[in-house]
C-alpha cells in the first residue's frame, strides 16, 4: 500500500455502508465497503442481482432516492467528501467530474431533442464555450466513439439510431466533460452480442486515450477481464473478494468467487463429462441475512462456531500478494489444489430416430405499405422475411442450439413449430406429421403435449394470480394425462420432485418464488405433458449466474433420463457451447452454418459465426481471442441486402459477387453446412477464434 | 378451473391465509391515514345500512300529523334530531333509510357495468382486429352521449325504476371500464404465461377469463372505488332529476329534489341529505386514493 499513497486516489471508499428505508424497516443495502481507485485505473464491480453493486453506483453519484441513505462511513472523490459537499457543488461534479452510462440508453436520452443539441449542452453548461466549439466537440466525441457520419447523428432524434448507436452516443456524452471518473452501469446488457463486443473495445480504448479511471458494474465475469485492471467480487452486499483481474481469475481465494467460476460455462466443460458445478442454495434476503459470514449456508467450507461468530467476518490482506483482500476467516487454509468440485456428470443418452425434421420452411409476413410511393409504384405490400429457407432435423435425446441476435427469425422459427403462427411455405415434420399448416387450436391435445416450450423470463414465465400446483395440474388435465384429481395431485408432485422443488411448493404463489425456482416451476410445465421436444427460449439468460448452472444442469438431466429432445434457442455461444449436440446458426432469417458443436467452434467456420465466437466474453485468462469487430448495424429484415444477406458486415466480403448473389450451400460429408462464396478449402484454413493455452 | 380448486381444497391453510391476508391489508391501510379516514365513512354508512331495520327509527314514509305544515319542524333535539321534512316525516330515518337505498343500488350498478365493461374490454384487447373495432365503436357511441341525455331516453323507454338506474349506469360507465381492461390486456397478453396457454391449446375464453381478468384487479380495484363513487353522484342525479328510484321511499336525490323550493326557510331538509351525500362520495374518493397510494408504495 505504501507505494500507493503518495498520490490521491480519484475514488475512494471507506467502511461505507448504505440502508434503504422500507415500510417493513430498515434494509441493509451495502456492508463495510472499500474501494480504492488510483487515477487511470479501472474497476469492475462483479455479483449477482442484489448484491448491491448498483447500490454503490448510485451512492458516488448520490442519486440515492428518498428512501436510500450512506449510513456511515465516507466516499472521497479526489480526497474529498462527497458526504459534505451542498447541493450546488454536487450538481456541478456530477455531470462535469463523475459521468454515469446505464443500461437502457434511450433512458439517459430525451426522445423529443436532437442528439446533437443534447450533447452540445453538455460543455455549455459545465464550461464557458461559445456554441460552435461546443457543436465542434460533440462532433469530435461522436467520431471518437466510432460513430460513422457524426453531422447525420448530430441532426437525428434517439429513436432514429440503433440501440448500439444509442449506447455509443450516451458513452460520448459522458466523455463530453472530460469526466475524472466513469461509472458504466452494465452498458452491454441489453445490446446484441457482436455489438456489445463493440462497445467492450471501446470502452478498452476510452480508459487508454483519455486516461479516465473506471467503475464497471457487471455480472459478466468475462466483460470484467476484458475491460478492467482490478475487479470486486460482491455478495449480499459485501465485497468478499477484491485484487488485480489476473491475481483474481488465477488465485481466487474466496468459496463465493470459486463456485462463480466453476458454475460458468468456460471452454472445456462439457455437460456429461465435465458438468458445472452450480452454488447451492440461494441469496440470503437483506432482512435475513446470516449470522457471520453471509455465504456460510452455501459454503462447502462452513465451520460451526468461526464462519458464524458474532463478530462477522472482514476483509484481510492476502500476506505475500499486493492489494488483495478477501473476506473469509478461513481462506488461509482452504487446500484449493486438491479441491475438485464434481457436478453431476451423466453418460450421454443414445441418439435415436429423427424427431423433428423441417424441410424448405418459409415465414413471411406481410407489411401493408401505404405511402406515396407505393401508390404510385403500385407495391402495396412488403414481405418481412422472417424464415427464410429453414433446412433441419433433431434426433431423439439430442439438443440442437439455435443462435442468432435479435431479428435473426429465431423467435419467429418457435412460433411456427408451437402453432402460433403458420409456415408460408414448406414442411415442419414432428414424428413425422406435417405441423407447419396446422395452427394450435387445430392440433390434437396429444400432439400438443408432444410440443412444449420454456420461456424466457422468469417474472412473466407464471400467472401471478394462480397457485404454481394449479398451474401444472391443469396442464395435465388439459393434455389429458390424468383426469382423477387425486392422481392429477400425485402427478404435480412428481413433476415438482423431478424439478428438485420441496411438494409444499405446489401451494405458492409464484411471486413467493426466487427467479431461479420460477423457472424450474417453468420446466415443471414443459415436461408435464411426457413432450417429445422441448423449445426452450432462452431458458437461463435471465437468471443469476450462480442459478443458471443449476437449471442447465436439471434441464440436461431431465432431458438424459427422458430422452427429450432439446431445442435451444440463445444468443450466448458459451451456454450454447456447453449444453448442444448440434448448432444452428441464423441471421436475418437464414441458416448460415450448421453442425456439430465440435464443427461449429473450429474452422471452417462461417464469417458471422467467426465474428459471433469472437464476440463471447470468456472469464478465462488462459483464453486467447482473435478480435473481430463487425462494422455497422445488423440490417432490417423488411429491407435485407441483396445477394448474401451478411454482405453489408462481413470482414471476409469476395468482392461484387457477394452483393449480387445468394451463396451457394457448401456441405461436408458429416453434414456440416456452410452458406458461403468463400470454399471451404480456404475457410478451413482460417485460424481458431478461441484457443486456449495448454498451460 | 374446477381441478385447481379441488386442489386448493386440500391444503388447509388456506382459508386462514385468506382472513389473514385481509388483516394484512387492513394493516396496509393504516399508513394511508386518507384511506383510512375514507374507509371509516364508508364503513359507518354500511353500517348504518345494514342495521336500520333495528334501528329504533320512524317509519321513514310515515307523517307525523302535528307537523304536517309548509316550513317542516327544524331539529331541536328532542323527538325528531334532525327534524321533519315539508310532509312531517322524520329526515335522520330517510337519510339512513335512503343510505341502505344508494348503497345497494350503487353496488349492483357498479358491479353490473363492470361484468359488461370488462367482458367489453377483455375481448377487444384480446382478440384484437375486428373484434376490437366493433367494440370499441361501440364503446364511443355511448360514451358521445351526455349522461342525462342518455338516463331520459333509458328513463323514457324502460320508465322509473332502480333497474333503470342500472341500466343508464352500464351504459355509461362500462365503456370506460372497457377502455381501462382493454389497456390492460393490451400490456399482459404480451406476458409469455399467456403463450404458454395458448401453447398449450387453451380456448380464447379460458385465456381471458382465467390467467387475463384475474392479473388486472389491482388498478381496477382503485378503479371500481372511484367508480362507485360516480355512481352515487349518478343515482342522486337522477333522483333529483325525478328520473330515478320512484317515491315516496326515501332516495337522497328526491330528498334534495322535494327540499330545494323550500329551501330559503328550512335549510336543514336540504343541508341534512345533501351533507349525507357528499360525505359518502367524499368516502369513496378518499379510499380510492389511499389504495392508490399503497398500491404504488410496493
Amino acid at each position: 500500500m505504501s507505494s500507493t499513497t503518495a498520490i490521491t486516489p480519484v475514488l475512494e471508499c471507506k467502511n461505507v455502508n448504505i440502508s434503504y428505508y422500507t415500510r417493513s424497516g430498515e434494509v441493509p443495502a451495502v456492508i463495510d465497503f472499500n474501494l480504492t481507485l488510483m487515477p487511470g485505473e479501472s474497476i469492475g464491480i462483479v455479483g449477482e442481482s442484489g448484491c448491491g453493486k448498483s447500490t454503490v453506483a448510485l451512492a458516488i453519484m448520490n442519486y440515492m432516492g428518498k428512501n436510500g441513505r450512506v449510513k456511515s462511513g465516507q466516499i472521497l472523490f479526489n480526497g474529498r467528501d462527497l458526504q459534505k459537499m451542498g447541493d450546488e457543488e454536487l450538481r456541478r461534479i456530477r455531470g462535469s467530474q463523475i459521468s454515469m452510462v446505464y443500461q437502457e440508453p434511450m433512458a439517459s436520452l430525451n426522445p423529443s431533442m436532437k442528439i446533437g443539441e443534447q450533447l452540445i449542452e453538455v460543455p455549455l453548461y459545465h464550461e464557458n464555450v461559445s456554441e460552435a466549439e461546443a457543436a465542434q466537440r460533440a462532433k469530435d466525441m461522436l467520431a471518437a466513439v466510432r460513430l460513422p457520419d457524426p453531422q447525420r447523428i448530430m441532426d437525428s432524434y434517439p429513436h432514429q439510431i440503433s440501440g448500439g448507436q444509442q449506447q455509443r452516443v450516451v458513452i460520448a456524452m459522458a466523455l463530453l466533460s472530460k469526466p475524472a471518473l466513469l461509472l458504466l452501469d452494465e452498458p452491454t446488457t441489453a445490446l446484441d452480442v457482436t455489438v456489445e463486443a463493440g462497445i467492450v473495445q471501446l470502452i478498452k480504448d476510452i480508459s487508454k486515450q483519455f486516461g479516465t479511471s473506471m467503475i464497471y458494474i457487471s455480472h459478466n465475469l468475462g466483460l470484467i477481464l476484458e475491460t478492467c485492471d482490478r475487479i470486486t467480487v460482491m455478495y449480499s452486499g459485501e465485497a468478499v473478494e477484491t485484487g488485480s483481474v489476473q491475481t483474481v481469475f488465477n488465485e481466487m481465494r474466496h468459496p463465493y468467487t470459486r463456485g462463480l467460476f466453476a458454475s460458468i460455462p468456460l471452454p472445456g466443460s462439457n455437460k456429461n463429462s465435465r458438468p458445472l458445478v452450480p452454488i447451492r442454495g440461494q441469496l440470503p434476503l437483506p432482512q435475513n441475512r446470516p449470522q457471520g459470514c453471509y455465504f456460510g449456508p452455501r459454503c462447502d467450507f462452513f465451520q460451526a462456531g468461526r464462519c458464524d461468530s458474532k463478530t462477522g467476518v472482514h476483509m484481510q490482506l492476502v500476506p505475500n500478494e499486493e492489494r488483495h483482500d478477501v473476506r473469509c476467516v478461513r481462506f488461509a487454509e482452504i487446500d484449493w489444489a486438491n479441491h475438485r468440485p464434481v457436478g453431476l456428470s451423466g453418460e450421454q443418452a443414445e441418439i435415436g430416430k429423427v424427431v423433428l425434421e423441417v424441410n424448405h420452411m418459409k415465414k413471411y409476413y406481410t407489411l401493408k405499405d401505404s405511402s406515396m410511393m407505393a401508390l404510385i409504384k403500385g407495391k402495396k405490400v412488403q414481405y418481412v422475411k422472417a424464415n427464410e429457407d429453414i433446412n433441419l432435423i433433431a434426433h431423439e435425446a439430442e439438443t440442437v442450439a439455435i443462435v442468432g441476435e435479435s431479428g435473426c427469425g429465431k423467435s419467429t422459427f418457435a412460433k411456427v413449430l408451437m402453432g402460433l403462427e403458420e409456415a408460408t411455405s414448406g414442411e415442419v415434420k414432428l414424428n413425422s406429421v406435417d405441423i407447419s399448416q396446422l395452427p394450435v387450436e387445430q392440433r390434437k391435445a396429444q400432439m400438443v403435449s408432444l410440443l412444449q416450450m420454456v420461456f424466457q423470463n422468469p417474472f412473466d414465465t407464471l400467472n401471478p394470480s394462480h397457485t404454481v400446483g394449479s398451474q401444472i395440474a391443469r396442464v395435465i388435465k388439459k393434455f389429458g394425462i390424468e383426469q382423477d384429481p387425486d392422481k392429477i395431485n400425485q402427478r404435480v408432485m412428481e413433476l415438482l420432485d423431478l424439478v428438485k422443488l420441496p411438494r409444499d411448493f405446489a401451494r405458492r404463489r409464484p411471486r413467493q418464488l426466487s427467479g431461479g425456482q420460477k423457472q424450474r416451476i417453468g420446466i415443471a410445465r414443459a415436461f408435464a405433458g411426457r413432450p417429445a421436444l422441448v423449445v426452450a427460449d432462452e431458458p437461463v439468460s435471465a437468471l443469476d449466474v450462480s442459478v443458471q448452472a443449476a437449471v442447465t444442469g436439471l434441464l440436461t438431466d431431465i432431458q438424459r433420463n427422458l430422452k427429450t429432445t432439446l431445442l435451444f434457442i440463445s444468443h450466448d455461444l458459451s451456454v450454447v457451447r456447453y449444453v448442444s449436440d448440434r448448432i444452428v446458426v441464423m441471421y436475418l432469417g437464414r441458416i448460415m452454418e450448421q453442425g456439430t458443436t465440435d464443427e461449429i467452434f473450429n474452422p471452417p467456420y462461417h464469417p458471422y459465426t467467426e465474428a459471433l465466437l469472437s464476440a463471447i466474453p470468456i472469464a478465462d485468462t488462459s483464453v486467447k481471442k482473435r478480435h473481430i469487430v463487425l462494422e455497422g448495424e445488423l440490417p432490417s429484415p423488411v429491407n435485407p441486402p441483396s445477394g448474401c444477406p451478411f454482405q453489408t458486415r462481413c470482414p471476409r466480403k469476395v468482392g461484387a459477387l457477394c452483393e449480387t448473389q445468394m451463396p451457394p450451400l457448401q456441405q461436408t460429408e458429416t453434414g456440416h453446412a456452410i452458406l458461403c462464396h468463400i470454399p471451404l478449402s480456404e475457410l478451413s484454413k482460417v485460424e481458431q477464434v478461441i484457443q486456449v493455452d495448454a498451460a | 378451473m374446477t381441478d385447481s380448486v379441488k386442489f386448493d381444497n386440500e391444503l388447509p391453510a388456506k382459508r386462514e391465509s385468506r382472513v389473514k391476508r385481509f388483516f394484512k391489508v387492513l394493516a396496509l391501510m393504516r399508513e394511508s391515514p386518507v384511506g383510512m379516514i375514507g374507509l371509516l365513512i364508508i364503513l359507518f354508512w354500511v353500517v348504518m345500512a345494514i342495521l336500520a331495520p333495528f334501528l329504533p327509527l320512524y317509519d321513514p314514509n310515515a307523517i307525523m300529523a302535528p307537523f304536517q305544515k309548509i316550513g317542516a319542524h327544524a331539529p331541536d333535539g328532542g323527538t325528531f334530531w334532525l327534524g321533519t321534512d315539508h310532509k312531517g316525516r322524520d329526515i335522520l330515518s330517510r337519510i339512513i333509510w335512503g343510505a341502505q337505498k344508494v348503497l345497494v343500488w350503487a353496488t349492483f350498478a357498479t358491479f353490473v357495468a363492470y361484468v359488461v365493461g370488462m367482458m367489453m374490454g377483455v375481448l377487444a384487447g384480446y382478440k384484437g382486429g375486428w373484434a376490437d373495432e366493433i367494440v370499441s365503436f361501440i364503446a364511443n357511441i355511448f360514451l358521445s352521449f351526455p349522461f342525462i341525455i342518455l338516463c331520459i331516453i333509458i328513463v323514457a323507454t324502460l320508465g322509473a325504476s332502480g333497474w333503470t338506474v342500472v341500466v343508464a349506469v352500464t351504459f355509461a360507465s362500462a365503456p370506460q371500464i372497457m377502455r381501462i381492461v382493454r389497456g390492460l390486456v393490451l400490456d399482459l397478453k404480451t406476458r409469455d404465461y399467456i403463450f404458454a396457454a395458448q401453447t398449450r391449446g387453451e380456448t380464447p375464453w379460458y385465456i381471458m377469463l382465467v390467467e387475463l381478468l384475474p392479473n388486472a384487479r389491482g388498478p381496477l380495484i382503485v378503479d371500481a372505488c372511484l367508480r362507485l363513487g360516480y355512481t352515487v353522484v349518478a343515482i342522486a342525479t337522477l333522483g333529483f332529476l325525478g328520473l330515478g328510484l320512484p317515491p315516496p321511499d326515501p332516495d337522497w336525490g328526491l330528498m334534495l329534489k322535494e327540499a330545494v323550493p323550500l329551501g330559503a326557510f328550512a335549510g336543514h331538509t336540504m343541508y341534512l341529505p345533501a351533507a349525507a351525500l357528499a360525505s359518502l362520495i367524499l368516502g369513496f374518493n378518499l379510499l380510492a386514493d389511499g389504495l392508490r397510494e399503497i398500491s404504488l408504495r410496493d
